[in-house]
């Protein structure tokens, strides 16, 4: 067994997601076997291999230059705000986190 | 499709809209007008819309119709139909991601693809249901119900990008864009037996596509024919200041090199995709797909793919870590849902737990478990050496071929439920597709038959990276081979 009913929960709480009790098993049983299926990797002898840290290598494409950093206008501030289920304008309220 | 088409009931294409337009045989309103009939009547059943924007199509249309009545010379895609993913934003219009998280959510801004469409006289009609934050292959994760496939209705219509496939493929759009991570637009272009295409990382900006895996999201279009599909690629290609990963190559012209003279490339047809005991229909079309391309004048060599039997497990390595970053931003504050609770933190875990559906937290889990401290060696950075090896595999095969023939999919399309309660065997099933996503290259499925009882199959052909001019010629030239032998 490669993942614990305890990792599922652990896991759950550092991304912040609330997962129902009933649904924690299901959970471990199917990444569990994905993390079994995903350990074929480790028959890959990868010591000498750099990783791939950019989808385009530097002459690809003629590369991806980076553009002046230049200011421009954003006036969608009401518009953000519109979007949001608590907006209190300017900010985005959200529930109290100081004095707990 | 329809009887009361201005087009006499034939299918619409760019090209005959144009003629049609140029001829003053239909207008483009009366051309949206007609287009959105058809979804009145096809879309309870299919499924493929979330949402319609006829006030912003019509406006479009009747600046087209303006710009005729004027005289003035038409761009491009003047009063074309086209379907637009759920996943990219269009200023205004409910944006989802098939997601209840997202519900009732409308973007301040237009995606750069969209905008560009737009500017090229495209009539956006309306957003196509997809796999939540594009997490699927068969359509069936989304929040707002699964897409049926048109050729047959009780099957999936693949997925992710589900709907814009059914769209296109039931006449409810010329052309549509979905978005493609590991096989997300040409998967379900083969389960619906139409082109479906896979630009080269960084030559559609991303600006507007809600992200899911930044390395390997693609914008992506799907049309009825490979013309179609270049006329949208042209439009839409070529660098965007708005996305740092967007590639400074001038866009490609595709409409031009497949008109070109077709002759005599390399096909490189790699053994590792075709094992024994693969789906006899799949591998039946798809050698004689290789066959007409070699009676195309196209020679046939092998070519090896050593690491694509790992290269699943480095995708869903690469594509959950990924996603359980990106993901992290739905937290109840600035867009879409919030469950109350009576901590900040209690709200994040409630609004989270609430709004995400069981595949995006699996991934979301999956993907936080592989970055998380004493891991990340073992799984991420193990995935991202194994990507450098498959990206390798096809540079290396690269200098063998001009092209790679394979399947896209290794089963037709599936029957709805059949596979939903099985996430591996659903993730074995994007092996031909994540190759090319990992390694960031081109490619496009391609419709090559039929099984036995009309679903249709697509070939894969593969091209390296900036290579979408030669991709469509060769693409357009099978599809030309194809018109008079078509399997059903």
């Amino acid at each position: 067994m490669k993942i614990t009913r305890e990792d599922v929960l652990k896991v759950a709480a550092l991304a912040h997601l609330e997962i129902a009790e009933g649904e924690v098993e299901m959970f471990r049983s199917q990444l569990d076997s994905i993390l079994s299926y995903i350990a074929k990797l480790d028959e890959l002898d990868t010591s000498t291999v750099e990783p791939m840290a950019q989808t385009l290598d530097a002459g690809a494409g003629m590369g991806t230059p980076l553009r002046d950093d230049v200011v421009l206008p954003c006036a969608i501030i009401d518009e953000a705000l519109a979007a949001a289920p608590d907006p209190a304008p300017p900010f985005f309220r959200v529930p109290k986190v100081i004095d707990r | 499709m329809t009887a009361t088409s201005a087009n006499g009931g034939a299918d619409w294409s760019i090209a005959s809209i144009q003629a049609a337009l140029g001829a003053k045989k239909v207008s483009a309103r009366e051309l949206t007008r007609e287009f959105y009939d058809r979804i009145d009547k096809r879309n309870a059943e299919l499924n493929a819309y979330l949402a319609l924007c006829p006030e912003r199509a019509y406006a479009q249309a009747g600046r087209v119709d303006g710009m005729i009545a004027a005289g003035a010379s038409l761009p491009p895609l003047a009063g074309v139909p086209i379907a637009i993913k759920d996943v990219l934003t269009m200023r205004g219009v409910p944006t989802t991601c098939g997601s209840r998280i997202l519900e009732g959510y409308r973007p301040p801004y237009d995606a750069t693809c969209v905008e560009r469409l737009e500017a090229a006289g495209a009539v956006l009609l309306g957003k196509t249901n997809c796999d939540e934050f594009a997490m699927g292959s068969s359509n069936e994760n989304s929040a707002y119900g699964p897409v049926r496939n048109p050729v047959a209705l009780d099957r999936v219509p693949g997925g992710s990008s589900g709907g814009s496939a059914a769209a296109v493929a039931a006449g409810l759009a010329v052309a549509a864009l979905g978005t493609d991570t590991g096989g997300s637009v040409r998967q379900p272009g083969s389960f619906c037996g139409i082109p479906a295409m896979l630009p080269s990382y960084g030559r559609v900006s991303r600006y507007g596509l809600i992200a899911f895996a930044s390395s390997l999201d693609r914008v992506a279009p799907f049309a009825r024919n490979v013309r179609d599909i270049a006329a949208v690629l042209d439009v839409m290609a070529g660098r965007d200041a708005r996305d740092s990963t967007s590639a400074a190559a001038p866009a490609p012209q595709c409409l031009a090199a497949i008109e070109r003279p077709f002759a005599g490339l390399r096909i490189g047809v790699p053994a590792e995709c075709f094992p024994a005991g693969m789906n006899a229909d799949v591998r039946a079309k798809v050698e004689a797909g290789i066959a007409r391309l070699e009676k195309l004048g196209c020679k046939r060599v092998p070519v090896r793919l050593p690491h694509s039997d790992h290269a699943i497990a480095a995708y869903y390595i690469i594509a959950t870590a990924e996603a359980s970053s990106n993901l992290a931003r739905y937290d109840g504050v600035r867009y879409g849902l919030r469950v109350p609770g009576a901590t900040l933190m209690e709200m994040y875990q409630k609004t989270r737990g609430r709004g995400f559906g069981n595949e995006v937290k699996r991934r979301i889990v999956l993907g936080t478990y592989v970055l998380s401290s004493g891991y990340y060696d073992a799984y991420y950075l193990k995935a991202q050496k194994v990507r450098t090896l498959i990206a390798r595999d096809f540079a290396n095969a690269f200098a063998e071929a001009d092209l790679i023939v394979t399947p896209t999919s290794p089963v037709p399309a599936f029957k709805l439920g059949e596979r939903s309660d099985d996430p591996l065997s659903m993730y074995l099933a994007d092996i031909y597709t994540v190759t090319g996503s990992l390694a960031g290259i081109t490619g496009i499925s391609v419709p090559c038959g039929a099984t036995a009882d009309g679903l249709p199959i697509g070939m894969q052909i593969y091209a390296p990276a900036f290579g979408e001019e030669r991709l469509l010629q060769a693409a357009h030239a099978f599809e030309q081979s194809q018109l008079g032998v078509r399997a059903n």
